[in-house]
């Protein structure tokens, strides 16, 4: 860690990256909360330990630009501006959640923030990202398409097929592999031949790099990197941010696969308290913002958890309504 | 009317699409530079150039994964999969992510994409190549199933899945590519969800689709030779059923005879039986009859392929058994 705080940071932006970090942190620790209570069901897949990683992407995108996730992409849908609120009454399968409690955990969708989805099927959002970034392609849009996507996604056909078409196609997608070492229970090194994820990239001729994942400013800057290039016309770039979830996979995971000794290791480079701890030595915050801050995304879950309590059922009757787009 | 073939139909409707909308693509194998593995988009792409003929790699799960993503963003494409055999490749995408985005965004988005695919036996190709698999993805809601039997429903059916907001799969039969038929020029998209009679007959109702029309209306020919006037009803689209015309045909004729490609296990003709057993059971003068595939992976030696698949003669035979058993 350098004593120096980066001369192009500043206290507003750096409080607004803790505050978003400490918010997803917050957000999830209460749902993993509502979930014991049975306020939440169905998976839930927690963010906890990888929030620097989606918090460091969103800064390099505009509005205009597109967002595929997976179905741990709580995390991303709260840094990219969807409403807290409506993103727990999703989890509760309320009518005022973003997909009409249609999708839940694993499936949130804003469209009016471009936020495309909450993927369930692993890899199968990439060739989404390809669609979507064909779209801008062939209508003259400079826009990004940015595609997450876990270390087990790399398995997949699609993946190889995906990275293959859009560099063949040479259009705009930013491949963001969350790589979090383990495939649900599958460590990388048990599931890939050639762990080295980025150098994937390269026999499909798609530049990329890899990043600290736990580390929200390099996180930003390497996305900064990678999304001018692809805003450029440069065609598809992958990243691969190396990160960690402290929590298990999902709510039906005993972690019988990972070693405790791994976890608490992992944990002394947990975001949050690193960056905190950063901008505390830097002189950016003080003890009395990292304070505030804490207050203050408190009060914001809070006030999810008010939405989503207060928020209606959806009437029985609606069961079979936009199934199809003419109601048929 | 001028006459054409289904090829040329199909072509028509592509043409008249690509011309119409500037934000409708063609992309799939060998579509463009080889002019499809079936010569439907010929001439496509000296017409409309490479930006909308697109040629794909042999990735068809990417490739009707990026026309959810295209449709998605703003475009309307149309995803050639050469054939149902590899569809298979593609039921994620179709299955987990066209037919789902829309209700599971909360209606937030519609996935207006086309996926066009030749289906079906009878022309020697062994396992891999003679499936007729749109009864599977029938089964699920959220995309619409359509299944030309005639040249001018290639065309008008194919304008219609292009207008449609929805994901539309359309089965073009590979043995009626060559087949021609009178195709109006100015028809414009036809209906989704409406069947059609395409024979009148007052002894029983022959129920059909697709490839299988031509075997059943030639049936109905001979049939007609010995004093029996079958009804054949063209199904047209298998998801929205219009079953509403199947009753309407089964409450006049009282007999029912469901005739497809597919294998008689789990077939789409075992759910019409099912609808015509639910709504008009008491019209029925006997039991549902069903022609279709044999239980076997379809053969390659032609007189073991012409076993396994619904005939002509099959029909035949067992119209008469319907009409003998009930006296």
């Amino acid at each position: 860690m350098s004593l120096q705080a980066p001369p192009e940071l500043g206290r507003d932006h750096a409080l607004a990256l803790l505050g978003q970090m400490a918010m997803i942190r917050r957000f999830e620790e209460k749902a993993a909360e509502l979930y014991t209570l049975g306020k939440i069901r169905g998976f839930l897949h927690l963010y906890i330990g990888e929030e620097a990683v989606a918090v460091g992407v969103m800064q390099a995108l505009t509005p205009e630009d597109a967002i595929v996730a997976t179905y741990r992409e709580h995390g991303q849908a709260l840094a990219r501006g969807v409403p807290a609120g409506a993103v727990m009454a999703e989890m509760y399968g309320k009518a005022n959640g973003c997909s009409r409690g249609r999708g839940g955990s694993m499936h949130v969708f804003d469209v009016s923030r471009r936020f495309y989805g909450g993927h369930a099927i692993v890899g199968g959002g990439l060739p989404i990202a390809v669609g979507l970034a064909l779209a801008d392609k062939l209508l003259g849009r400079a826009r990004v398409t940015a595609c997450f996507f876990g270390d087990g996604a790399v398995a997949e056909g699609e993946f190889h097929e995906s990275l293959n078409l859009a560099s063949l196609w040479s259009l705009p997608v930013l491949f963001l592999c969350e790589n979090n070492l383990y495939a649900m229970g599958t460590a990388l090194a048990r599931h890939q031949a050639d762990p080295d994820i980025q150098k994937k990239g390269s026999v499909y001729a798609i530049p990329g790099a890899t990043v600290d994942g736990m580390d929200v400013l390099a996180v930003e800057a390497a996305t900064r990197r990678a999304a001018e290039h692809v805003r450029g016309g440069r065609g598809p770039y992958l990243l691969e941010l190396q990160t960690y979830r402290f929590r298990a996979h999902s709510t039906a995971d005993p972690e019988l696969y990972r070693d405790k000794r791994e976890v608490e290791a992992w944990k002394g480079r947990d975001p949050v308290t690193l960056f905190s701890a950063r901008l505390l030595e830097w002189g950016l915050a003080s003890e009395t913002d990292l304070a505030a801050i804490e207050a203050s995304v408190a009060a914001e879950v809070d006030e999810a958890v008010r939405i989503a309590e207060a928020g209606p059922w959806e009437p029985v009757e609606d069961l079979a309504r936009d199934v199809y787009t003419g109601g048929r | 009317m001028p006459k054409m073939t289904y090829r040329d139909a199909v072509r028509a409707g592509l043409r008249e699409a690509l011309s119409r909308d500037p934000r409708v693509f063609l992309m799939g194998e060998d579509v463009g530079r080889y002019g499809g593995a079936f010569k439907v988009s010929y001439g496509l792409l000296d017409e409309f150039g490479p930006e909308r003929i697109r040629d794909t790699p042999l990735s068809e799960s990417t490739f009707v994964g990026a026309g959810i993503g295209a449709a998605l963003g703003g475009m309307r494409p149309i995803v050639e999969i050469m054939t149902v055999n590899f569809s298979l490749l593609a039921l994620d995408q179709i299955v987990n992510n066209a037919a789902t985005l829309r209700h599971m965004s909360g209606g937030q988005l519609s996935v207006p994409l086309v996926v066009r695919m030749a289906t079906g036996g009878g022309r020697q190709l062994a396992a891999q190549h003679s499936h007729s698999l749109e009864g599977w993805f029938a089964h699920v809601p959220g995309i619409k199933i359509v299944v030309p039997a005639v040249p001018a429903d290639a065309k008008s059916l194919l304008l219609a899945a292009v207008a449609d907001p929805d994901p539309v799969l359309v089965f073009e039969h590979a043995a009626l590519y060559g087949v021609e038929g009178e195709v109006e020029d100015e028809a414009g998209p036809g209906e989704i969800g409406r069947a059609l009679v395409r024979r009148p007959g007052d002894a029983v109702s022959l129920v059909t689709y697709g490839g299988s029309l031509a075997k059943v209306l030639q049936a109905a020919d001979e049939l007609a030779t010995e004093g029996i006037e079958a009804e054949v009803i063209d199904l047209r689209t298998l998801r929205p059923l219009d079953i509403e015309t199947v009753l309407s045909s089964v409450r006049k004729t009282h007999r029912a005879l469901i005739v497809d490609e597919g294998w008689r296990t789990l077939s789409f003709a075992a759910e019409v039986s099912a609808l015509i057993m639910e709504s008009a059971f008491y019209d029925l003068d006997g039991p549902v009859a069903r022609v279709c595939s044999a239980e076997v992976p379809t053969p390659y030696a032609r007189h073991m392929e012409e076993a396994a698949l619904p005939q002509a003669a099959t029909v035949v035979r067992t119209v008469k058994d319907m009409l003998g058993h009930d006296g």
